[in-house]
Order: C-alpha cells, then sequence, then structure tokens
C-alpha cells in the first residue's frame, strides 16, 4: 500500500468514424514512492495517452475511460468531478511536456508562470510565492535566479526552458511527475543534465516519476522499472536491469536489438516487420502476431495474458506458457534466424569525392528603418571536409552549431560566402545556377521530416517525377515510369504506391519516399540531413539499413549529419564534430570514439546515456 | 433607292433582332464557361475526376450545387439579351433616314422573354403575395355613382407569389432579376481579386527582398484609404457615365452590339480592387512558410526552375485560403452591393438588385400597414444564394485536399 500511483486494468478508448480507438486497452502497473517507471514501445502504443489518462487529461469528448481504477496514494480519481481533478493536478501530479518551446506562455514573465502555479495550489500570498519561485529556480540550477522572474521566455534557450518547466511541475512537490519525452527535443549534452536533475529532484522531494521515452538508453540509466507497451497493452512487465539482461518477450528483444551502434558495425540491424496495428482494429489473438519473428498457430487466436514468469517478471507471451507450448498449435508458424545477417560496405578506393575549402555562410542581419546589414550570423565559419567515394562522413553536433546549413551549403542550396567546393575537380561556388544543373542529379538531399518533405498534394510519382523531368527532360514516358517504379522497388515500396498521396504512408514510408525521389535521378552523393532522427528506433533500422544496402550497391557516398551518436558509430567511416560554426575534431569513427581529443568532444560523449556494451551483442530472441 | 425598296428578304430577317452585349455579362459567360471546361476537362484528367467523385459523394454538397446551378443558369438567361427591330404598319421593320434598321431601345434578356407574363402583369401599387385586392384603400366608383373607400381588386389576382412593389411590378420578377446582379458581383470582383491576391501575394512571399517590400507598401497603402471614400471617388468617375440598365441608347454602344461601359462593371473591378489586400496577405504569410519547407527545397535540389517550384508546389498549397476567403467575402460583396446602391453609386435604379430592393423596404417597414415581402425576396433570395455557396465552398475545399479523400 505504499505505491504512489496504481493503475488497474486502464481502459482508455476514443470513439472514431471506424469504430472504437481502443488507445489504452487494460494496463496495469504501480509505482512506489521516489521511484521510476518507464513506459517504452513505438509511436502509437499508448504510452502519451495512457500518462493523460493518468493526469484526467483524456481529450474529451472523443476520448474517455472505459474502464479501470487509477488509484492516487490510495483513492480512486477517475471518479472525481471536474473541480476536484483540477485539485489534483499540479497539485499532487504534475507533467512535463517534450517541447519546452510551446509550453510555456510567452507572453508571462517565468515569475508569473511559476508564482501562477504557487498560489493557485498552496494558498501562499504573493511574497511568500515569490520566495518560493526563487528557491525553485535555484533548485533547477538556474543562474540569478531573482532577475530571471522578470525574463520573458523567448529570452531563454530550449534546455533552460525545460529546467523552468521542470521547476513548475515541482513547485507543489507533487507525489507524481509524469515526464512525456522530456528529453528528446533537447540537444545530447543538456539532454543529460535535465534527466540528472529530474533524478536528483526526485531523491530530494521522494517524488515518484513516470517517465515516457523511446530512448532505451535513458531507461536503461535512470529508471528502476521498464513496461514496454504494444497495442494498447503492455506486454513486459520487469526491474530494469533483469529486462535488460533478460527480455523475454520478442517484440522487447527486437526493439532492444534494432538501437544501431558500435557493435552492430558491418551487420545489419534488426527491424520489426510491418506497422503497429490501428487501435480500432487490432487482432484477436496476440496483438504482436504477424509481425513476430516466433509467431506460432495458435498465437493469432488466443490471447495471451501478462503472468509473471520469474519473480518481478512478467511477459504476455505464449512461449513462456508451458500449457500452451505443450499443445498441437504451438507448432512455429515462422521462424526468423537469430544472427543478424552482414551488411558491409567494401573500403576500397578511398579517393575524394568532394573537397570542401575553407568553406564559411554568414546570414545578415538587418536593423534600423534602411535595413542596413548591421552584423552577421557566422552559421559556419571556415570548415574543411572530404567526403570519400562509397564513404560516410557524419557531421555530428548540437542544435544550431551550423551542420544542416553547411549540409545545404555544399550542395548550393545556400550560396556560401566564402570558401570552395571541388566535386571532382569543379568548383561549385564559382558556377552559376545553369552551370550548376549538370551536378544537381549528382548531388541529393534527404530531410529529417517525413511530414514537411513531400507536398500533400502530389502523388507519389509526380513527386519523385518532378527531378527525372528536370534533370533528364529527355526521357520518354514510358521509360520514366519504368524508372520511378524501379526506383520505387528498390525502396522497399511496390508500384501500386506510385498513384497514392503521401498522407496515406507512415513516417518509415515517407521517409522511404523521400528516399526514392532523391535516388531516381542517380546521384553519387546524398547529405542526408538528420535523416532517421524523427523516427521510431525500429523503423529508424529499416532505413538505416536501406541506406547502408544503397550505399554498397551504387558506391554512394553520403554526409550523414546528425546529432544521435548511435547511429553515426553504426554507420559512419569518419566523423567531423561541429561546434559552433567550426570544426573541432575529425577522424575515423573508431578513433573518434575511443579517443576524443577535444573537450568538446568528450562532453558530447559522456552526455550519451549507455547501455552496458556486455548486453548489447546478447540479446537473443526466446 | 431600287434597291432599297426592293431589299433582299434575307437581310431583313437576318436583321431582325440585334444583340446586345453588356461587359458584366462576359462575367457570366466565363463563369459558365469554367463550369463547363470543369465538367468536359473532368472526365480525362483524372485528379479532376476525384474532385468530382468526391463532390458526387457529399449530399449535402449535391444539394448546394442544384441550388447555384439555378443561379447561375437564370443569370446566364438573364445575359443573352437582343433587341427587336421596330416594325412599321406595312409589317416590315422601319428603316432610319439612312437606310439602317431601328431597333427597339429596350434590350430584353431570355429571362424577360420567358417571364413576359409576369413582366407585363403590373399593377397599380402594392398587393401582397396572392391577393385579390390591392393592399391600399382607393376611392372607387360603387354602384350607381357613389363613391366608396376600399380596396380595389387586382387586375390579376392571385397571380403574384410574393406580392407586387409600390409601382405594382411583380416582386418575384424583380428578386430572378436581382439574381444576375448578385452572381455577376461575386463572381467577377472575385475574378479581380484572385489574379491580383495570387500574383502579389506569392511572388512578395516567395522572392522576398525589395519585391516584398513594394508589394508590401502597395496594399498597406490600399488599405489605409477608407474603402467607401475610394469606391465613391472610383464610381464617380468612372461609372457614373456608364449603362445604368433599362434602356440602350446609342451612347453607350460600341460596333453597334456592345455596351463596354457598364456601371456594373465598374463596380466589381473597384470592389475587386479594394479588397484583394486581405487575400494577398494571407497568401504571403503563407508563401513565406511555404518555400521553407522541405518539398521545396527538394525541388530546388533538383535545379527545377522558381515559376516550376511556384506553380506546382506553391500556388496548389495556398488555394485553400483562395476558397475559404471567396466564399466568406461573397456574402459581403452582395451586401456591399446594396449598401453602395442606398448611398447612390452601386447599380442603376433600373438594374434589378436585391440592393435596391432592400433600400426601398427601409420605407416600406415604416408605413402602416407593413409592406413585408418585398425585404423578404431579398433576403430570401440571398440566403438561398450565400448559404449554398458557403458549403459548396468548403465541400470544394475539402474535395481539393488529398489528405481528407480515401476516409
Amino acid at each position: 500500500m505504499n505505491s504512489v500511483l496504481e493503475i488497474k486494468d486502464l481502459k482508455t478508448y476514443f470513439k472514431t468514424p471506424r469504430g472504437t480507438a481502443k488507445a489504452v486497452d487494460g494496463v496495469s502497473f504501480a509505482i512506489p514512492k521516489g521511484g521510476t517507471f518507464a513506459l517504452v514501445g513505438e509511436s502509437g502504443c499508448g504510452k502519451s495517452m495512457t500518462a493523460l489518462s493518468v493526469i484526467q487529461l483524456v481529450p474529451e469528448p472523443a476520448g474517455y475511460i472505459a474502464g479501470g481504477r487509477v488509484l492516487l496514494n490510495g483513492r480512486d480519481i477517475t471518479g472525481l468531478t471536474e473541480r476536484e481533478k483540477r485539485g489534483i493536478r499540479g497539485n499532487n501530479i504534475s507533467m512535463i511536456f517534450q517541447e519546452p518551446m510551446t509550453s510555456l506562455n510567452p507572453v508571462l514573465t517565468i515569475g508569473e508562470q511559476i508564482m501562477e502555479a504557487i498560489t493557485l495550489h498552496q494558498g501562499k500570498t504573493r511574497k511568500e510565492a515569490r520566495e518560493a519561485a526563487i528557491e525553485m529556480l535555484g533548485r533547477v540550477k538556474l543562474p540569478d535566479p531573482a532577475s530571471l522572474l522578470s525574463a520573458y521566455p523567448h529570452s531563454l534557450s530550449g534546455g533552460m526552458r525545460q529546467r523552468v518547466m521542470i521547476a513548475i511541475a515541482l513547485s507543489c512537490r507533487p507525489d507524481l511527475l509524469i515526464a512525456d519525452e522530456p528529453t528528446t527535443a533537447l540537444d545530447v549534452t543538456i539532454q543529460a543534465q535535465i534527466i540528472d536533475l529530474i533524478d536528483e529532484l526526485k531523491r530530494e522531494t521522494s517524488t515518484a516519476v513516470l517517465l515516457i521515452t523511446h530512448n532505451m538508453a535513458l531507461v536503461y540509466t535512470h529508471a528502476e522499472t521498464v513496461g514496454v507497451m504494444y497495442a494498447g497493452k503492455i506486454v513486459e512487465l520487469a526491474p530494469t536491469k533483469t529486462l535488460f539482461r533478460n527480455p523475454m518477450h520478442p517484440y522487447t528483444v527486437k526493439l532492444l536489438r534494432s538501437i544501431p551502434g558500435q557493435e552492430k558495425r558491418g551487420l545489419k540491424l534488426d527491424t520489426i516487420s510491418g506497422a503497429v496495428p490501428p487501435a480500432t482494429s487490432y487482432p484477436v489473438g496476440c496483438r504482436f502476431s504477424g509481425r513476430c519473428p516466433r509467431e506460432m498457430e495458435g498465437c493469432s487466436g488466443i490471447e495471451p495474458p501478462l503472468v509473471e514468469c520469474s519473480p518481478l517478471h512478467s511477459v504476455a507471451c505464449h512461449l513462456h506458457d508451458a500449457e500452451f507450448m505443450s499443445k498441437p498449435y504451438s507448432r512455429p508458424l515462422r521462424h526468423e534466424p537469430d544472427v543478424l545477417p552482414p551488411l558491409a560496405v567494401p573500403h576500397g578506393e578511398k579517393e575524394a569525392l568532394l573537397e570542401v575549402k575553407g568553406l564559411k555562410t554568414y546570414y545578415p542581419i538587418r536593423k534600423g528603418l534602411f535595413k542596413r546589414v548591421a552584423v552577421h550570423l557566422k552559421a559556419v565559419d571556415g570548415i574543411d571536409l572530404t567526403v570519400r567515394k562509397g564513404s560516410t562522413l557524419a557531421l555530428v553536433g548540437e542544435s544550431g552549431c551550423g551542420k544542416t546549413t553547411a549540409g545545404k551549403s555544399i550542395i548550393q542550396l545556400i550560396r556560401p560566402t566564402e570558401g570552395n567546393i571541388i566535386f571532382e575537380g569543379s568548383d561549385l561556388t564559382t558556377l552559376s545556377e545553369k552551370g550548376l544543373r549538370p551536378f544537381r542529379s549528382r548531388m541529393q538531399i534527404i530531410f529529417q521530416d517525413p511530414y514537411s518533405s513531400l507536398n500533400p498534394r502530389l502523388t507519389v510519382k509526380e513527386t519523385i517525377e518532378e527531378g527525372i523531368k528536370a534533370l533528364n527532360p529527355g526521357l520518354a514516358k514510358k521509360a520514366r515510369e519504368e524508372k520511378i517504379a524501379w526506383t520505387l522497388d528498390r525502396v522497399g515500396l511496390g508500384p501500386e504506391a506510385m498513384l497514392r498521396y503521401p498522407h496515406e504512408f507512415s513516417g518509415g514510408q515517407r521517409q522511404r519516399v523521400g528516399i526514392a525521389r532523391a535516388l531516381a535521378v542517380d546521384p553519387e552523393f546524398i547529405v542526408c540531413d538528420e535523416a532517421v532522427s524523427a523516427l521510431d528506433v525500429s523503423v529508424q533500422a529499416q532505413i538505416l539499413n536501406l541506406l547502408k544496402s544503397i550505399q554498397r550497391d551504387f558506391g554512394l557516398s553520403f554526409l550523414f549529419i546528425t546529432h544521435d551518436l548511435g547511429v553515426v558509430e553504426y554507420i559512419a567511416d569518419e566523423v567531423a564534430v561541429m561546434y559552433e560554426g567550426r570544426i573541432v575534431e575529425q577522424g575515423p569513427t573508431e578513433e573518434i570514439f575511443s579517443n576524443p581529443k577535444d573537450a568538446y568532444t568528450k562532453r558530447l560523449l559522456e552526455a550519451v546515456p549507455k547501455i552496458d556494451a556486455s548486453l548489447l551483442s546478447s540479446w537473443k530472441l526466446p | 433607292m431600287t434597291g432599297l425598296e426592293n431589299p433582299p428578304l434575307g437581310r431583313y430577317e437576318q436583321d431582325k433582332t440585334m444583340p446586345v452585349i453588356l461587359a458584366t455579362d462576359l462575367i457570366t459567360f466565363f463563369l459558365v464557361g469554367a463550369i463547363v471546361y470543369f465538367i468536359i476537362a473532368s472526365r480525362k484528367d483524372g485528379s479532376l475526376k476525384a474532385v468530382r467523385r468526391e463532390l458526387a459523394r457529399n449530399r449535402l454538397a449535391v444539394v448546394c450545387m442544384a441550388f447555384l446551378a439555378f443561379y447561375v443558369a437564370v443569370a446566364l438567361l438573364d445575359s443573352v439579351r437582343y433587341r427587336d427591330a421596330v416594325i412599321g404598319d406595312d409589317g416590315v421593320p422601319a428603316l432610319s433616314e439612312g437606310g439602317s434598321v431601328i431597333y427597339s431601345p429596350e434590350a430584353l434578356s431570355l429571362l424577360d422573354r420567358a417571364l413576359s407574363g409576369m413582366r407585363t402583369r403590373t399593377e397599380k401599387t402594392y398587393s401582397a403575395p396572392f391577393a385579390t385586392h390591392s393592399y391600399a384603400k382607393e376611392s372607387m366608383e360603387g354602384a350607381g355613382v357613389t363613391i366608396v373607400r376600399g380596396y380595389p381588386p387586382l387586375k390579376y389576382p392571385r397571380t403574384h407569389w410574393l406580392g407586387t412593389d409600390r409601382v405594382g411590378n411583380d416582386v418575384l420578377f424583380i428578386a430572378l432579376k436581382g439574381v444576375r446582379t448578385g452572381v455577376v458581383i461575386g463572381a467577377g470582383t472575385t475574378l479581380v481579386i484572385i489574379p491580383f491576391a495570387i500574383f502579389f501575394g506569392v511572388i512578395a512571399g516567395f522572392y522576398g527582398g525589395a519585391i516584398d517590400d513594394i508589394v508590401q507598401y502597395i496594399y498597406t497603402t490600399l488599405s489605409s484609404i477608407p474603402g467607401v471614400l475610394l469606391i465613391v471617388a472610383f464610381m464617380l468617375l468612372f461609372g457614373s457615365s456608364g449603362y445604368q440598365g433599362g434602356l440602350v441608347s446609342d451612347v453607350h454602344l460600341v460596333w453597334r452590339a456592345f455596351v463596354l461601359n457598364d456601371r456594373l462593371f465598374w463596380l466589381c473591378v473597384i470592389l475587386g480592387i479594394t479588397s484583394w489586400t486581405d487575400l494577398c496577405r494571407l497568401i504571403r504569410g503563407e508563401t513565406l512558410k511555404l518555400r521553407e519547407l522541405e518539398y521545396v527545397q527538394a525541388s530546388k535540389a533538383f535545379g527545377a526552375g522558381r515559376l516550376s517550384i511556384i506553380y506546382r508546389h506553391i500556388v496548389p498549397n495556398v488555394m485553400h485560403l483562395v476558397l475559404i476567403t471567396f466564399v466568406l467575402q461573397f456574402s459581403g460583396l452582395v451586401l456591399a452591393e446594396a449598401i453602395l446602391s442606398y448611398i447612390g453609386i452601386g447599380v442603376g435604379p433600373e438594374t434589378g438588385s436585391w440592393g435596391n430592393m432592400i433600400n426601398t423596404a427601409r420605407l416600406e417597414l415604416s408605413r402602416e400597414p407593413v409592406v413585408w415581402w418585398n425585404l423578404l425576396a431579398a433576403f430570401g433570395a440571398m440566403f438561398a444564394l450565400v448559404l449554398p455557396a458557403n458549403i459548396f465552398g468548403d465541400a470544394v475545399r475539402d474535395a481539393l485536399d488529398p489528405r481528407l479523400r480515401y476516409r
């Protein structure tokens, strides 16, 4: 009875035109005082909806709690009136959101926003609230808290805003803190500070934390208990160390094995075929059936209950059910091999394809009535890079360090201020837009956001066709269509995708369309601008495999712009670390990761949460 | 003279009628032409076919479409007009001294001719819908030589569905005559607004810099001048000498058949000029957002030309703004016509318009007993145009958006 939060068989449903969407469908777990419980899983599995159900903020009237109980300190809060719920929110349960840029009101000062929470719930006077606010800002380690009270959110960086959010959330000393992807939108170095801060405050105030994330390493280092969620249900529940040492559900194993990293270099990443089923039409039996690598004949008909297999370790899978396994329907339907197939890119030739010398890109900042150029924003301030044929160069750094600008300057989407870009002997910076045309088909770009990178009003065929038409106008219609079909096939989409619109695809499929668009003009060099950052781990693995196989087959060169060091370790041959517009360190991947020399590189590498190396290659399918 | 005394028969036959084409008729023809083009094109083109199928599936949109089709048909019938030759006593067309055929100054449209009964059956003054007797008391000759006060019987009892107005014209007929004015104001003004707004909005947002400054300067200046003032000045300058409806005189005719100086046309132009700025501002903002999106960047990486990017990626993605603004402004434009007619610079009193009807209703509502049917007719006619136009506009916007299909 010492649980702060206890959820029993919680069901949150949504009414949709296509039927009832069972976003959360019978979830039970408990968080003790001062404990951290992590919910992990692909997007669309109901993690965030579980959190919103706990704080009683399910979007009404479409969504409603269809069953189950949410006990806060032993008291059921599902049946409370709106007034009583408001008393609980902020006071007993607080929440921090993913996006620090939009979760603070831009027209109110920091002080007003913190003091609002304190005066509302604790009945303190303004003077007392002010003191409490200063104290809280100091506790989240913000410099000069007294003067910060009168600052507006826009003058704070993302990390500082997230600290303010934490200060607001913890100002009433809640019993439970819900952190929904609290670090996803932040830079690697700041991520670590924020999560450590939450940990520290949790220990001081013995607040319980419900952490929602898709970052497995973060779970490993900061959570005590993990619930793996799939299609509205918890499929595996265990103490963190137990789960990572011995994952029992095939879904958990697959999820863990799709994380890219050093130890998987030269191998194909594990992927989960298919997609999470829509919440309106789950399979009858096990919801993972159809995607499971160990599916048995009876799986799609019988639903496995969540049972405790070993102490504290519960799994919902027939593989661990002796009675099921003794029945005739336990014959395996599918049995994927346990070893990851190799996917290595040969490194024969090492000659340079593209050389960047002293690249500078400045943005003028205009001021005053006549818009004179007052200062220059030095986005890229003199960088040298060499991209070799058939290899991958990774450009890493935090947001705002100029890495995207550098990528766009290299392929001349932004004309650089100074410097030379030598592409097989020709200096691109000296060419006119017309002179650049022959090079346009040889250099392409893949973007981060699979949603804004495709024109919603063009079909996939029209999207891919645009490049072929612009760069190879002589091609006949028939040949063009064959080319599009071939490209789509190469990225793993069927020819039926041609006439469909982007919104009919999932995020991963859209990213494939984006890759097909670039691939259709036969490029030699592709800039991947955070191309896998917005994707789920399992989808990210598929796209990384795809990129690597394309590189192997066509000898492409990649400039991989990312902030995800796991991806870099997995895919890059060389790394360049960028900081404030300059490159601080550059070299082969292994060397940089094992022996960083620059202070910033060291800081960056230390900040990344890591899973024990011994565990990384030990995960086996049950 | 022999030739004129005995002219070939065919010439008379040919010249018995003379078409009159107003500048605003061209707007109606253009509108009808665009509709016909869409129907024909949607049989071949795959994406237009999808739009048509999507519209046909939406039952409410089909009902609204029927309303709109009725309005457009009435407007079209009322836009095809011709003058008859004046027939002399001898049964052949009268000739002028110069030897040309003389035409009646009255240019009757197909609608006028089709509803000639309704048009010509006029009463003396007000009568209520379906009434048998006049609405106003009169002194009449009673039995014998006595004079009695009473309601005189109507010449055409029970034929006026919506009653008659002050001078005894059938109100239903006048309301139908207002359809053309309403449709022309809505469509004509939009035809002026859309090219201006899209062109300036897109180039300002897409190219930025000096072009953006100039466009912003133009529309800020335009919108800082009070609209009514601008319209009054413009109408006094151009519109006052224009054709105001009614009889056609030689002053207005160009090449014997065209009336280019049409007051209603100038009204469309000036309403367009004063109201494109709002849409332009919206489109500029949207373009600013769109040009930074990644699919535009990807297009640039293909070396695609700027015009092709504007045509393929920018314009289709601002069309929803155009439709929403058009639908929202449509009712405003019909009302603007009423207001301008009230201050005497709108359409002429002889052009049937809902604005004129509402203006006369002002006095009718303050008399006792109240004459309500004139206002009701104008209100009903406007309502049955504006509401379906709103709903249909929404349906078209949804049908054009591939994201909303296949639900």
